[in-house]
């Protein structure tokens, strides 16, 4: 399903992303909500990793705790057969998975979740407020990615820079998650 | 002596490390003082010559300063800031002064020094170990009326702050090589070690400043360098490292599994103006590869009677009071000790002016170093002799002295009394990672021996007493090399654990063992007498070491009386455990983040602000914030509910359900994986269908229920609960992970994605219509139970025709950021057609009038589909599905089980009590035979009368049958029926 919608004229229904309003962080840690992205949670079995990842344009990483990125789509090792795939703007990925003609199964999580941009020196320390996992560079290097704990809720985790994380979350968990963020990064400035 | 009369009569210039122009006002019990920044509580009173900081625990006893650190068992007090941040129970040996503390004194009434609980001193032979245990065993009435409420009045320490915490609480997770705890001689040098190899490391003391014993010690001489300085240039080094981090203030509390260890770093507590975005404290929760103990050793107090009047307190306190903070302890101090350390005490106070009366050394030879040392600074020595006694009211006046074995007794008059009776290694943090630990009979001491995790114990808790033996092992902890060379006046020998002369088992006298809670010697010797021979017993019934000190300084004593009196081997009589924390740790830490909106995460959907907007009262549940009803002015909620209920019967009503659970069943299997997890059958649906189905359990119970629908032979929307969805989900990952690998089929959970909304009633079709492209929806075409794929609004949908309403009804999934401008767009038409909004409220009411159940109300995990009347959705075809054998077991096939039916009362205005038990004949005797229980009970506005649910026995079979609901002042008369009181037709739902 492409999430683009018909030309429907004034009717076309708006959009509502679940922390628009939201701001906040602190000198170290810079919080921003990501702009809409399609997602799709994508399952496949070993022998159709590399079909899949012909189809989407990016390689399906088989490597626990890392993504790879390429033609603006970014795909996420969560699983051995699992990987959140996350492309800017609408860019057809259950078209594209389709396409592979491999048995596979793709669901359109675009909505389900929303992300957070962490980003500036304390954005390591502001994460470990609430989320226990070692985010040094040798352990969490540039590119990792996790599904964790943030708290009280499951994010999941990726490193985009050495002092960049983006933070995806399910929606109705995002205020908190933001929350939090808020209050591990003024501590990260301390 | 010349002392600065600002800072206090007792502050000797030149002495101690804190700086005379920096001073702090403070106030104790209302009166005035002045302090050094840098001192503690405990050592700015000193100054002042103020020794009497409380009341003890049980005798309301007058209590001083007995240590000056973390161990203190007896100088509780109560902090304030404001009204707001208050702390009782704070160490005065460890809390800082800051400008504008107010400090009061605890367990006293009406004041410190005149205190009328004390008359329990006088009745102490009454409050004797285990009297509660004897006292208060009956008459059994007792307990509620007098015993419990005089026992919560006396029982506790301090009063807690009834205002909430203004202050608020950090947490930080970390990762590290090596957690050095402890930055005395020992940690300081294994953190240089460590530090070189390039490991990040972190070292933790509870401090305000690194070094330990540095703090008195101050003959020890480090790399040719004082040592106190030594330890804060190497400190200063180690934080300019970038992969080391030195926390100070902050105490290892626990050291848990797998290196992981809890640390709070105490922010503010001693900052006069705390910056508003600072924590007050600071919870690390730190997993390191290593974890290296160096937390050093903890001196005891002697066992003797009366020992524990204000002025009596530790050699190496008076020595801290002195070296660190400038203060002497007395004018004319007596010394008492089995240890060599405490002569180092005496010595430095006697060089700072301070009169040394004797000391008195309970060993026949101490050695001739110290003697020779005594002698040079004109220091009485009576060795083989010991304190019988003191004497003083508020405050130790003398102390009586004689020689052991007998002979005559004299009195020595002293302002103070410092005590030893050498050290414990502090062994906490080994023995909480469940290391093993073993008994060192030369030196009577429990030492570090078998390790259950990555760690090393150096230094002092490690048994380490040689300077340069130390420093060896600390190098060979940190894993790496550095050249340090280390030099002290004098080896310490000595010690001793138990009772002291004069003390002994033949003597009645109070020799308190353990301070805070008035445990004595004699107490514990009673454990024994009364039956007790394990430790852990003789702890429970004397509270020996079950304070907030953890008995510190109290166990090895305790222990050691213990086994005097069973005449056993210390090892033998055992240990008690050391459990987590190893010093009291507030709430608020503990909480961190988690208060207020983070308490815990409210999950609001797509639409909840427009719900807001339209007056919606919410009910919780689970996370879900979920819209109850809509009360319009004036409305109470029966009123809102019935009007909503009518509307949607008589109109149409918009309903939100986005929380309903969904997951996406996607695979070539899915249909067969989903006719194994549901008792009914999937692989007969066809894409464009949608199914009720129940699940069970592999008991046959009713696990979750919802409506399948098909979107493709390789694709299902699944619905559950609202409440279900998280568990539903990991039973069947579960199911398919364990028991049916070899299937192809994925799940994933799409809760989130769609925002739903319900458009339920006769003009549902209507309303919807203009919103709805690439789907017909005529009852032809679009029937009962269908799902398409199609656009609302131009985003792309799902839309159900279903109806947990018993009327036409659509669901329609959108993408959840489009759920609001439909929703909006939808209730704009919906509203000009007369329609209404309605909750969960209404929603439970329609449902129930149609008999549809809500799994969890009216079911509760012991119901079979057929038990709740849906033995219709229970294939006979099927070979297997979970729950298919547990559903043929003897007592889930049984004549009479409980089965839901309807009630109707008699008096039909009557709305019964959910839970209420249903009974058939209500004048038996008590206790009655219970028939079953009411499930739901509504008042229903469509019927015109009350409704309910219940499950009861054989109910089916009773249907036409009257039965009682008995309550406390009535019993209400009901008539069983069917499930089903609106539109029994069911012609409603093909509209």
């Amino acid at each position: 399903m492409v999430d683009s919608g018909a030309n429907f004229g004034s009717d076309i229904a708006a959009r509502t992303l679940p922390l628009a309003g939201f701001h906040g962080g602190s000198s170290a840690a810079r919080l921003e909500t990501a702009p809409p992205a399609e997602r799709i949670s994508l399952r496949a079995r070993a022998e159709d990793v590399g079909a899949l990842s012909g189809a989407l344009g990016v390689a399906l990483p088989v490597k626990p705790k890392t993504s790879s990125s390429a033609n603006g789509r970014t795909a996420l090792w969560l699983g051995p057969d699992e990987w959140l795939v996350i492309a800017e703007g609408n860019g057809g990925l259950m078209q594209a998975a389709k396409n592979s003609g491999v048995l596979h199964s793709a669901a359109d999580v675009s909505h389900r979740n929303t992300a957070i941009l962490v980003s500036g020196p304390g954005a390591a320390a502001a994460i470990n407020a609430g989320c226990p996992q070692d985010l040094s560079l040798k352990a969490f290097p540039v590119g990792a990615c996790s599904r964790t704990v943030f708290g009280k809720v499951e994010i999941v985790l990726l490193r985009t820079a050495e002092d960049a994380f983006r933070v995806e979350v399910w929606r109705s968990f995002s205020d908190y998650a933001f929350g939090l963020l808020c209050e591990g990064a003024q501590d990260a400035s301390l | 002596m010349s002392a600065s009369s600002n800072s206090g009569a007792f502050r000797i210039k030149g002495a101690g490390r804190l700086t005379p122009a920096r001073t702090a006002r403070f106030t104790f019990d209302g009166k005035s003082f002045t302090a050094l920044e840098g001192d503690t509580v405990a050592s700015a009173l000193l100054a002042h010559g103020v020794h009497l900081l409380g009341r003890s625990f049980k005798y309301h006893r007058p209590r001083g300063i007995l240590s000056a650190g973390p161990e203190e068992p007896n100088a509780l007090i109560d902090v304030s800031r404001d009204a707001a941040r208050r702390q009782p129970n704070v160490r005065a040996t460890v809390q800082e002064v800051f400008d504008g503390a107010k400090i009061v004194s605890q367990n006293r009434w009406p004041s410190l020094k005149f205190d009328v609980g004390a008359i329990n001193n006088l009745f102490s032979p009454f409050f004797a170990a285990g009297f509660y245990y004897k006292t208060f065993m009956w008459p059994r009435e007792a307990w509620v009326k007098v015993y419990e409420p005089f026992i919560r009045r006396a029982a506790g320490l301090g009063v807690a702050p009834t205002e909430e915490d203004p202050d608020h609480y950090a947490n930080r997770y970390a990762h590290c090589d090596v957690l050095i705890a402890g930055a005395g001689v020992a940690g300081l040098t294994a953190a240089l070690s460590a530090a070189a190899t390039g490991a990040s490391v972190f070292l933790v003391d509870e401090q305000p400043e690194v070094g330990g014993a540095l703090h008195y010690d101050a003959a020890t001489m480090i790399d040719g360098q004082n040592g106190y300085d030594w330890a804060q240039a190497s400190a200063a080094k180690l934080k300019a490292m970038p992969n080391v981090t030195v926390l100070t203030r902050t105490t290892v509390f626990g050291y848990y599994n797998h290196g992981f260890l809890g640390l709070v770093e105490r922010v503010t507590d001693h900052v006069a103006k705390p910056d508003k975005s600072s924590p007050r404290e600071r919870l690390w929760q730190v997993r390191a590869k290593k974890v290296v103990l160096a937390t050093g050793s903890i001196e005891r107090h002697m066992v003797f009677a009366n020992n524990d009047r204000p002025g009596i307190m530790l050699a190496s306190a008076a020595r801290t009071f002195l070296n660190h903070h400038g203060v002497a302890v007395g004018r004319n101090v007596g010394v008492y000790t089995a240890h060599d350390s405490a002569y180092e005490a005496a010595f430095d106070l006697r060089r700072a002016g301070v009169s040394i009366a004797a000391i008195v050394d309970n060993r026949a030879d101490p050695s001739e170093a110290l003697l020779a040392e005594a002698r040079a600074l004109g220091i009485s020595v009576l060795s083989g002799h010991s304190v019988t006694d003191t004497g003083g009211r508020l405050r130790i006046s003398s102390m009586t002295v004689a020689r052991n074995g007998g002979g005559n007794a004299r009195r020595i008059a002293v302002d103070a009394l410092i005590i030893s009776a050498g050290w414990t290694p502090s062994v906490h943090l080994f023995s909480q990672s469940r290391g093993k630990l073993r008994f060192d009979d030369v030196n009577q001491r429990f030492l570090p021996d078998i390790y259950a995790q990555d760690c090393v114990s150096i230094g002092g808790c490690n048994g380490t007493d040689d300077l340069a033996e130390l420093i060896d092992e600390a190098i060979a902890a940190g894993g790496g090399s550095v050249a340090l060379s280390g030099e002290n006046r004098f080896e310490w020998t000595g010690g001793m654990i138990g009772a002291a002369e004069g003390a002994g088992p033949d003597t009645t006298v109070k020799a308190f063992v353990d301070f805070q809670h008035d445990v004595t010697a004699k107490d514990i010797r009673l454990a024994v007498r009364e039956g007790m021979h394990s430790i852990e017993h003789i702890k429970r019934f004397t509270t020996n070491g079950m304070a907030s000190d953890q008995g510190k300084l109290s166990n090895m004593h305790g222990l050691a009386i213990a086994a005097e009196m069973l005449d056993r081997p210390i090892p033998k009589v055992g240990l008690t455990t050391f459990r987590a924390p190893y010093t009291p740790v507030t709430y608020g830490t503990l909480v961190g983040h988690s208060r207020g909106e983070l308490f815990d995460p409210a999950r609001k959907t797509p639409m909840h602000v427009l719900e807001t907007a339209e007056g919606a009262e919410f009910e919780d549940v689970g996370n879900w914030k979920r819209a109850w009803y809509y009360p319009k002015r004036g409305e109470d909620m029966l009123a809102a509910v019935n009007r909503e209920c009518r509307t949607v019967r008589e109109v149409a009503g918009v309903f939100n359900g986005s929380t309903l659970g969904k997951i996406e069943v996607v695979g070539p299997d899915a249909a067969q994986f989903l006719n194994l997890l549901y008792t009914n059958a999937w692989d007969s649906l066809k894409p464009g269908k949608s199914r009720y189905g129940i699940m069970t359990r592999e008991d046959g119970f009713v696990y979750d229920d919802g409506v399948v629908g098909r979107l493709a032979e390789d694709r299902f929307h699944v619905t559950t609960t609202t409440g279900g969805a998280p568990r539903v989900l990991h039973h069947m990952e579960d199911y398919l992970q364990t028991e049916f690998p070899h299937l192809r089929v994925w799940l994933t959970s799409t809760t989130e994605q769609w925002a739903v909304i319900a458009v339920q009633g006769p003009k549902a079709r209507e309303i919807i219509q203009p919103f709805v492209e690439g789907v017909d929806l005529s009852n032809e075409a679009f029937p009962h139970m269908s799902v398409s794929e199609c656009s609302v609004m131009g985003v792309p949908a799902r839309l159900f025709r279903v109806s947990f309403t018993g009327e036409l009804g659509f669901e329609l999934n959108v993408p959840a950021d489009y759920g609001p401008a439909v929703w909006k767009a939808i209730w704009e038409r919906a509203e000009s057609m007369g329609a209404c909004l309605y909750g969960t409220e209404t929603m439970h009411v329609l449902r129930a009038e149609k008999g549809y159940i809500i799994v969890g109300q009216d079911t509760d995990g012991t119901v079979t589909p057929d038990d709740a009347g849906l033995g219709w959705a229970v294939s006979s075809k099927k070979l297997d599905f979970v729950g298919i054998r547990g559903l043929k077991r003897p007592d889930l096939v049984r004549e009479n089980r409980k089965q839901l039916v309807g009630l109707l009362t008699k008096d039909p205005a009557l709305v019964l009590e959910e839970g209420g038990q249903i009974v058939a004949d209500p004048n038996q005797a008590k206790p009655m035979t219970m028939l079953g229980h009411v499930t739901s009970a509504y008042w229903s506005e469509n019927c015109g009368r009350s409704i309910a649910l219940a499950l009861v026995a054989g109910g089916r079979s009773r249907i036409g049958e009257t039965l009682y609901v008995p309550l406390k002042d009535r019993t209400i008369e009901v008539e069983v029926t069917d499930m089903v009181f609106f539109d029994k037709q069911g012609g409603r739902i093909h509209g």
